[in-house]
């Protein structure tokens, strides 16, 4: 127990005494907290859009208006001709294109459906298409205003309609940010409890007092404990700081219990400290540690469903996440912190953290080798 | 002379994979000996002291240190030796005493032991001053001496010394043989390699290790006489090349 | 220029011996572009939900049929109180309930108006609104039809979409340029400042610049070959994504292969201004990984569009090269423009590397 404790004494010191890394240790929840919540927001608010009207007509100058009474679509040019409009998408002025056939007018009242086109910019794809949503939704209410002219002129309609209730819970404002940051939390744990284990015990390699501490007759579970305790120690330490930098900026409490949140984060950070103590095992330069922790990191995240769900993953796809842990904290820290659920209803990811974290410790211990072959 | 052996090393050979970096060798130290470890680069010097300290698994073969088998007791050897690698070793964020404290306590040394140790340790190397010193800012004479002694902090019976002295001035090396004669006056086994000839001088006996065997074992004396060479040198050349 | 040589050859054998590195290298580039291009899907679908039919008619029935055949949703089961509504999104087992009223049908028919409520897990809002749009969609869809049938038509302008340069709605189009620019970043910015950060802390920067080498010599000779491997990269994605997703390069590819070695330039200045400043790999990880690849992923329209940025990041965002060669790369691969519509984008890409470059050599030297 004394050997362990002079190991973690020794690991802190030379932590604190790095006067660079300090700071970084601070920044990086804090710049995260801002930028990535701020940044990772697929809502399309504000659409730059083109008009080629051939008709020029009232009605054709009521469907843009139309458009510009909304917030999504700002008005970027009309022109008359189709050429210009094209011109603008190349140079990225704008995002999409209005076509306005001429005798709109003409064909509407004579109900002859006149049909006007959209050209978008669909390298984006999905913005593309909600693009193309919002339009679609004001045509149609431009049709219901038409529809509503005309039911006064002609005899009422008898439409049979479902009246449809949308409702949003745990998050009626729809806020996005609030969505995100229980996620860009579980990135910052495993960021920073990956990076510094990772590369800790190569970087004693590197500089030689490895061998040093492998001729002393510590135990192997006295090592890994002494080098693993303090980042784990950092890890809940930055989760909590991480917490309040978020209460503070953006005033989210964790609905659920937050022993709950604290609770599982330590398990979870076993397991990635036991993945950086595997990789610091099986490397032997702080770089190649660097970039193989680099690797696992960028796939756990985007195969995880942080940004995008998983059920519209292909199969293949949906057993990778199942099998990445860092799916199941992300869960775990959405349902306790967002819906507030309890230890019951996390209990599926929960077990199954536990699980790896028990393999991914056995597995590490296991490679750990005071003797090399 | 004492002739109580302390280690015993019988046809240990090392492979990596059909490289035999060390090939069948025999020798025993005796208890309080200065004990001189040569060879050209490459000769299996350093796989043979990674052997012995249980760092690398022998391939086959059998070696006793200070009393324990290599392949079955590699955890009590640990605690009965000491070593200084050719990499140095202190860590150079810590300073001075929180180094003696951290290696001390990982033997097992009590708070009260460590502070004994640490007051003898400073004055019998006269730095007082640099107790305090992050270890990066001193003077690597100095890294080198205060590594020997935390080499030998927890009164090791043999203490293993990989290329103690290199890139040291000889000032510093002379300063630093004297300790090593201490150490070994008070009862402790000096295992050492070395690159410098004149060091081999200083070593009860000396063994010459030429291609991962041990070509010739004695007296520096008795190797001079058998080679016909005025110096180890000579000894060293000769053997090296094969004469 | 022999010296300069030697030393691309020293920093060549580096790189191919580290055979581990190498292949993390290799393979990186290749399993993101699998990931994007055929896991990470923008689009929802089988999105699972529950239905709560408190009428269980023929039109409620006919509705739940729709939704299920749409491809869009995927039914976890039924549902039976309201309570269960809250245990099923607790435990994350649906997305979405539809709850019928009772009588549903009857009224619809009889009286022409009746309700659906569509209850969303909005933890997820983004989610939440495509999943209420696809339902409500579905359920617009089945009226007109109820009522054409019958002869009453609701619409009378009819609209027609052209997706311009990704008429299938890919993800990955929009991916395969963010992906070359995250992978060129991480090569030459981040490789570069942990290589050189290296030689600092293991103290042969030291023997190197009292060598009679020339200072500038030793940067361009540790950085020559990760242009090399950087270029290489990029090929390796360009050549996959025809293959794989049917991404042809509408540009010229001379224009393409310049404008990437313009970026390459800037990634290696800011891996060489990085080294200048960090003193240990660590740092120099973390600067590059904070300071760099985090931006580039986040902030340059790889992954998420500027325009919906609060204004404070959309200016970061136009300070990033990644975003001007991002907009490049678009234009080249999927637009098929010429230098005619990317003069303004290549010259602030070109002032940006000089900078870069000039602030580099000055801080090398002020470090020495």
């Amino acid at each position: 127990m004394r050997i362990i404790l002079i190991i973690i004494i020794k690991e802190f010191k030379q932590i604190f005494r790095n006067k660079q890394m300090l700071p970084i240790i601070f920044a990086i929840p804090i710049v995260q907290l801002i930028v990535l919540v701020n940044a990772a927001t697929f809502e399309i608010k504000k659409i730059n859009i083109d008009v080629v009207d051939y008709d020029n007509s009232t009605s054709s100058r009521g469907l843009i208006n139309n458009f510009l009474s909304t917030n999504y679509f700002i008005l970027n040019n009309v022109t008359k001709n189709y050429e210009n409009s094209m011109e603008d998408i190349n140079k990225n002025n704008t995002k999409m294109i209005l076509i306005i056939p001429s005798n709109f007018e003409k064909d509407l009242f004579r109900s002859q459906s006149p049909k006007v086109q959209f050209l978008i910019n669909a390298e984006d794809g999905s913005a593309a298409g909600i693009s193309y949503n919002y339009a679609n939704n004001i045509i149609l209410s431009y049709n219901q205003s038409i529809l509503s002219e005309l039911k006064v002129i002609n005899k009422p309609l008898s439409l049979s309609s479902i009246n449809i209730i949308d409702k949003y819970w745990y998050n009626p404002k729809m806020n996005y940010k609030q969505y995100m940051i229980p996620g860009i939390l579980g990135i910052l744990v495993s960021i920073i409890a990956l990076f510094l284990s990772g590369m800790n015990i190569v970087r004693e390699k590197e500089i030689g007092t490895i061998e040093q501490l492998n001729v002393t007759p510590i135990k192997k579970y006295q090592f890994i404990i002494g080098k693993l305790f303090p980042f784990w120690i950092i890890g809940m330490f930055e989760l909590a700081f991480g917490l309040t930098v978020a209460w503070l900026i953006y005033g989210l409490l964790a609905e659920g219990s937050l022993y709950l949140v604290f609770g599982m984060a330590s398990v979870y950070l076993l397991i990635i400290l036991a993945g950086g103590l595997l990789i610091s095992t099986m490397t032997d330069t702080q770089q190649q540690a660097l970039f193989i922790a680099f690797f696992f990191l960028v796939v756990l995240i985007l195969m995880s469903g942080l940004f995008t769900p998983v059920d519209s993953m292909p199969n293949w796809a949906q057993w990778v996440a199942f099998f990445d842990p860092f799916t199941h904290f992300v869960e775990i820290l959405r349902r306790v912190m967002l819906k507030g659920a309890n230890l019951n209803e996390i209990k599926e990811p929960a077990i199954t953290i536990i699980i790896y974290a028990i393999a991914m410790l056995s597995l590490a211990i296991w490679k750990y080798k005071k003797v090399s072959d | 002379m004492n002739k109580e052996i302390i280690i015993k090393v019988e046809n240990l050979t090392k492979k990596f994979g059909n490289f035999v970096a060390v090939d069948s060798i025999s020798f025993e130290v005796y208890k309080g000996e200065i004990f001189g470890f040569l060879g050209a680069n490459g000769a299996g010097k350093t796989t043979a002291i990674k052997m012995l300290i249980a760092l690398h698994s022998p391939s086959s073969g059998k070696a006793n240190v200070a009393g324990f088998d290599v392949f079955k007791e590699s955890e009590k050897i640990k605690k009965n030796i000491g070593y200084m690698s050719q990499k140095f070793s202190l860590y150079e964020d810590l300073t001075v005493q929180e180094n003696i404290n951290f290696y001390g306590g990982i033997y097992g040394l009590s708070k009260k032991e460590l502070k004994e140790k640490s007051e003898i340790l400073f004055k019998e190397l006269g730095i007082e001053e640099f107790r305090n010193e992050m270890v990066v800012s001193l003077p690597l004479g100095w890294k080198q001496k205060i590594a020997f002694s935390i080499a030998v902090i927890h009164n090791p019976s043999i203490v293993f010394l990989d290329e103690p002295t290199g890139g040291v001035d000889p000032i510093t090396r002379r300063q630093f043989w004297e300790m090593i004669y201490k150490a070994a006056h008070n009862g402790t086994t000096i295992f050492v390699t070395t690159h410098y000839m004149d060091e081999a001088e200083y070593c009860d006996r000396v063994s010459i290790m030429v291609d991962g065997k041990i070509a010739d074992l004695d007296t520096p004396q008795m190797l001079k006489n058998k080679h016909n060479a005025k110096s180890m040198d000579e000894v060293f050349i000769k053997l090296a090349r094969g004469l | 220029m022999k010296q300069l040589l030697n030393f691309i050859r020293k920093e060549y054998y580096h790189i191919i011996r580290d055979v581990r590195t190498l292949i993390v290298l290799i393979l990186m580039p290749v399993a993101q572009l699998l990931i994007f291009g055929y896991a990470i899907r923008t689009e929802v679908n089988d999105a699972i939900i529950g239905i709560y039919d408190k009428s269980r008619d023929n039109i409620s029935n006919d509705i739940t049929n729709k939704m299920l055949s749409s491809g869009y949703f995927k039914l976890q089961g039924y549902v039976n109180s309201d309570s269960e509504i809250e245990t099923l999104f607790k435990s994350g087992k649906v997305k979405q309930v539809i709850v019928f009223e009772e009588n549903f049908g009857k009224k619809f028919e009889k009286e022409g108006k009746a309700s659906i409520q569509l209850i969303n897990d909005a933890s997820n809002p983004n989610l939440a609104t495509i999943l209420s749009g696809y339902a409500t969609a579905i359920i617009t869809d089945y009226m007109k039809d109820y009522n054409s049938k019958n002869n009453i038509t609701n619409t009378i302008i009819t609209s027609e979409v052209k997706m311009l340069f990704n008429p299938l709605l890919k993800s990955v189009f929009m991916f395969v340029p963010g992906l070359i620019v995250l992978i060129l970043m991480l090569v030459s910015a981040l490789m570069t400042s942990i290589s050189i950060t290296k030689e600092k802390e293991m103290g042969n920067m030291e023997i190197l610049l009292v060598s009679p080498i020339k200072p500038p010599v030793i940067i361009i000779g540790k950085v020559i070959p990760y242009v090399f491997l950087s270029f290489f990269n990029a090929v390796v994605i360009i050549v996959l994504s025809y293959y794989l997703f049917d991404i042809t390069i509408k540009g010229s590819l001379l224009f393409l292969a310049l404008e990437t070695i313009l970026f390459i330039t800037t990634a290696l200045s800011l891996g060489v201004l990085i080294s200048t400043i960090a003193k240990t790999q660590q740092i120099a990880l973390m600067v590059s990984l904070v300071g760099l690849l985090m931006p580039t992923m986040l902030l340059s329209g790889f992954i998420y569009p500027i325009e919906n940025m609060p204004f404070p990041l959309q200016t970061l965002s136009k300070a990033l090269p990644a975003t001007w060669f991002l907009i490049i790369l678009k234009g080249i691969i999927l637009k098929g423009v010429g230098i005619e519509y990317l003069l303004k984008e290549t010259l602030i890409l070109f002032g940006m590397t000089i900078f870069c470059i000039l602030v580099s050599i000055k801080k090398f030297k002020i470090r020495l």
